[in-house]
Parts: structure tokens; sequence; C-alpha cells
């Protein structure tokens, strides 16, 4: 079986430019992220994240910088000096806002595993491993989810190992949770107290039925779902000459490939 | 203190030993890693702290490691770790499931000389519920509100690679202060640098705020570009093309073992 897990969070696999839509998927979905990013003080990027970190980005620009935007792995984004404890101890106290995770599979009740596809001892497929994910999915306010493979086999109806539940009882300590799913196709949100997704919108492009038929959870949707409002021309001239040079130094495949920005030598 | 050879520092890394190594980001001691690989040590209990990539890879596909603790192992942009992958589906490597904070806390215990710490999350998922070593409590000042707690990690040896040190065992390690708390958690403590300091780091305030004690460090060896083909920060990046190529040859058993013979028998750039 073979379900390599690079896509999480890198390119798009053969997103070639559609002559006839002036931006390419990567683009559209920082946009959307950045809004989602909204009022907040504080937005950090974990492992594996160009997309969120390009969106982070374009909101600090828009924002005349703000929010703070700490981007691990980075020394020019992040202002820790505390060591890699100092973005767990920092989300402790609620001075994270905004954080993004992925999954091998996500299940629409917005449990996220980045575990293994099988049995534990012996799965069947091997993810990295849970991150920081069983921690901050817990107390960071608004955590995105992010996954660019829209399929049955990622979106499933209950994921194989929970790294970290989507909701949890009312006795556990739990200011944070997922807000939000965005997909290569679509943008769900999350009702914590219905514990179910809704389709938010679809990316231009796309179909309801398709969504219906490539999710393989449940979701609520109204009868007219909007189409995910386009980049406008300034949003993608931001992205590509102020953000992309700025992911050079942690995502520089990732740069190259969407952005054509190659490191300076 | 300062060991002669690289394999001379390394001696304290006995088979069997619980060893801690450090995220990608933070100083890896990649000559040191082909160094134990070429000795052929055994039976490891690696604890990444809190993630590894070509290192643990590296020294799981050469059968050097038992069981490995941690958060995650990739190879980041190269895509997922192929040995570390194949030996967790096979069952040749047992892995104690982990999440950074709780690492970091675990390591926080052991440095504070406490027998466990607190930490926020993991109720209600299946990290917490295959570590059967985490224990739920009570929060005793409060009623109703469940925590884990986790045992301190107390690491036979710490393994990193550093800037500088000096004659006297000093290491600066700037800011990736976990360094300086596996450092301060493990037993013995073994450091590559790049290069040597004249000279105390401790004569000079700017460089004392960003240094460790020798009290801690058992062993410092010089190995320049010593997390080679990883990057050391803010002194030179990461060696993609290898990488690349790492990623391509690890993804076979005959590959892995052609990368072997290339990169770490031959001991060409180590």
């Amino acid at each position: 079986m073979d379900l390599p897990l690079i896509s999480i969070g890198t390119c798009m696999p053969n997103a070639p430019r559609d002559p006839l839509q002036p931006f390419r998927d990567e683009e559209l979905l920082a946009d959307v992220i950045a809004r989602l990013i909204g009022d907040a003080r504080h937005v950090a990027i974990g492992a594996s994240s160009p997309i969120p970190a390009a969106a982070a980005l374009l909101a600090r620009e828009r924002g005349g910088g703000r929010p703070y935007v700490s981007l691990l792995g980075s020394r020019q984004q992040n202002f820790f000096t505390d060591g890699g404890r100092e973005l767990f101890d920092c989300a402790g106290q609620g001075r994270i806002d905004v954080f993004f995770l992925s999954g091998g599979q996500i299940d629409g009740e917005g449990n996220i595993n980045l575990v293994g596809i099988g049995d534990y001892a012996r799965p069947v497929v091997r993810f990295p491993g849970s991150f920081g994910s069983s921690y901050l999915y817990y107390v960071v306010p608004k955590v995105i989810l992010f996954r660019l493979e829209h399929s049955p086999r990622t979106l499933v109806e209950k994921v194989d190992f929970v790294s970290a539940p989507g909701t949890s009882a009312d006795n556990v300590y739990r200011p944070g949770g997922p807000v939000a799913l965005i997909t290569s196709r679509c943008l769900f949100t999350f009702d914590r107290a219905r514990r179910r997704f809704e389709l938010a919108s679809v990316h231009p492009g796309h179909t309801v039925a398709e969504i219906i038929e490539t999710t393989g959870f449940d979701f609520d949707h109204s009868p007219q779902v909007p189409v995910t409002r386009a980049p406008t021309a300034e949003t993608l001239r931001t992205l590509r000459s102020i953000v992309a040079p700025q992911l050079v130094e942690v995502y520089p495949r990732f740069a190259a490939e969407v952005f054509g920005v190659a490191e300076v030598a | 203190m300062i060991a002669r050879t690289v394999e001379e520092a390394l001696a304290p890394i006995t088979d069997g030993c619980v060893l801690a190594v450090p995220r990608e980001a933070s100083g890896v001691a990649m000559a040191a890693t082909r160094a134990l690989i070429r000795r052929g040590v055994k039976g490891l209990h690696l604890i990444a702290l809190p993630t590894s990539s070509l290192q643990a890879d590296l020294l799981i596909g050469a059968g050097c490691v038992e069981t490995i603790e941690t958060s995650a192992v990739s190879l980041g942009e190269f895509g997922p770790a192929p040995r570390f992958t194949a030996a967790v589906t096979s069952g040749a490597v047992r892995v104690k499931d982990a999440t950074c904070p709780a690492l970091h806390a675990a390591f926080q215990a052991a440095e504070k000389g406490v027998p466990f710490m607190p930490l926020r999350g993991l109720l209600g998922s299946d990290v917490l519920a295959h570590r059967k070593d985490w224990k739920v409590i009570g929060n005793p000042f409060h009623d109703d509100d469940p925590i884990v707690l986790l045992p301190a990690i107390r690491p036979d040896v710490a393994l990193f690679h550093a800037p500088l040190a000096d004659r006297e065992g000093n290491v600066w390690i700037g800011r990736d202060r976990e360094l300086a708390t596996m450092a301060h958690a493990a037993a013995k403590t073994v450091v590559t640098v790049e290069k040597l300091h004249e000279g105390s780091l401790f004569d000079d305030h700017l460089l004392a705020a960003g240094a460790l004690g020798g009290l801690y460090v058992e062993t410092v060896a010089v190995a320049p570009k010593g997390a080679w083909p990883l990057a050391l920060a803010d002194h030179y990046g990461a060696d993609a093309a290898h990488l690349r190529e790492y990623a391509r040859m690890a993804a076979s058993v005959d590959g892995f073992a052609a990368y072997l013979d290339r990169h770490v028998y031959a001991q060409r750039a180590a």
C-alpha cells in the first residue's frame, strides 16, 4: 500500500498553471488561510507547513507587521531564545492565537492521525509521528487544519489512530481546537458543539457533488455553497515578491517550485 | 575532556545505552553518528528531543537502534524517513510515540531533579493510550481537572554538535537552549564542535550568555562540518543535493547499503 505523506504540506503534485486561472492553488489557499487568521496577535507555524507559512507572512504584510509570526525551523522568522520548549510554553499560556495542523487522516469529528494506518504495533503505513499536535490542538484557540490531498483515504469517517482528538469531554482543559479545514478542493468550518464540519466554500473549478464524492465523512452544507474568493492581483503580487523570498530559508523546495524563487548563494 | 578524535570522544556511548539527540535545527552530530555506525553500536534506546530526521533514519537503518522515543521522524521537504518507516512497519524497531512538549517537559523534570512533570493536552488521544508509563491524575489544587504526568527522562548520554568549545570543556550553544536542557538531564554529554575557542568562553560576557558550562560535558571533539549533510544554523546550510540522494537511495535496502558503503564506511567527508 503506497500512501506517501509527502504531499501533506508541500507542493500540489501535477499542478500546472491553468491558463484560464492566473494563480496557483497554493496561492489561493494561502490567501484563504490569511483571511482565516484574522485579527491575531501571534501566529505560529510548525513542521512541513509551507502554505500556512506563506499565509501567515501574507497576513503580517497586510497587517503592517502584525501578527507576530513564529516559523519553526527558521532563524529569521523566529524570536524564541529559550529553545524548542518556548513555543509550547508560549502556547500553554495562551500566547499563541493560531496554529496549523495536518494529518495522514482527518475524520469528520476533527480527529487527526499523524502516526499510521492499521494496527499500532505493526502498522501497514507509518507516518512521521504526532509532532506537537497532541498538545497544541488543545491549547491554541484557533487551529486551522490543512490537507491538500482531498480524497476518501485522507478525509475518513474514523481515523485509525488519534494523535489528537477534535473535541474533548467537558472536564478536560481545552481552550483550543479546530476552527476550519482547508483542502485543495474546498474550505470547511468546524462546529465544536456539534462536532461536525460544514462546507463553507468550494474552490474555483470544483463542485459540491465532487466534494461529497471525494470526502469520506458526512458534513453539513447549505443549498447554495459559495465559491472561494480568488486572490486579487495585489495579493498575488505580495505573495510572489514579498512573501516568497522569506520562505526560501525554511522551504527552499516549495519556494522554488511554487514561486520560482531560488536560494541566494 | 578534549578528545583527540571523534571516535575517542564517543567512548561513553556504549551498546544498549539511552542516547538523547536534538532536533535537526539545533545541531545534530552527524560526523559522530557516522562514527558510531562504523563502530557498530547496538541496541540503542534513542530519544529525540523532540524529533529527528536523517540521524535517526541512518542509525535505525544501520541496525543500531532497538527503541526510539520521539514525536516524529521525517526528512522534512525531502519526504518520509524511509528506513524508520520500513523498520516500524516490519517491527524491527520499537517506537515510543510522544508529542514534542512531552519530551521537553520530561527532560526538564530530569534537569530539575524531580520525578515527573505535568502537561496539558494528551487526554483522549491514542498517544496517551499507548504510553503505559504516563499517568493521569486529578489536579490536587482544583476539582475535576485531570492532567497527565510524565516521568523524568534521564538519558545516559546526550550527543550534539555545536559551533564552539574552549579547552575547559565549556560549549557555546547560542540560542539553541534545548541543548543545555539535554546536557543538564543526561548523566554524560558528548559534544562535537566546529572549532576550539582560544581562551575561556566565560571571559566574554556575550559568549558566556550562550555557553553551557563544562561541568555537564564529558568529552568534546573537533569535527569541522560535523553536522553535514544537515545544517548548522548560522554557520552553514543543509546539503540539499545530498539529502535528495539519500532519500532516493534509502528507499530500498540495497540502496541504503550502498549509501552506507559510500558515505559512512568509506569515511569520506566523515
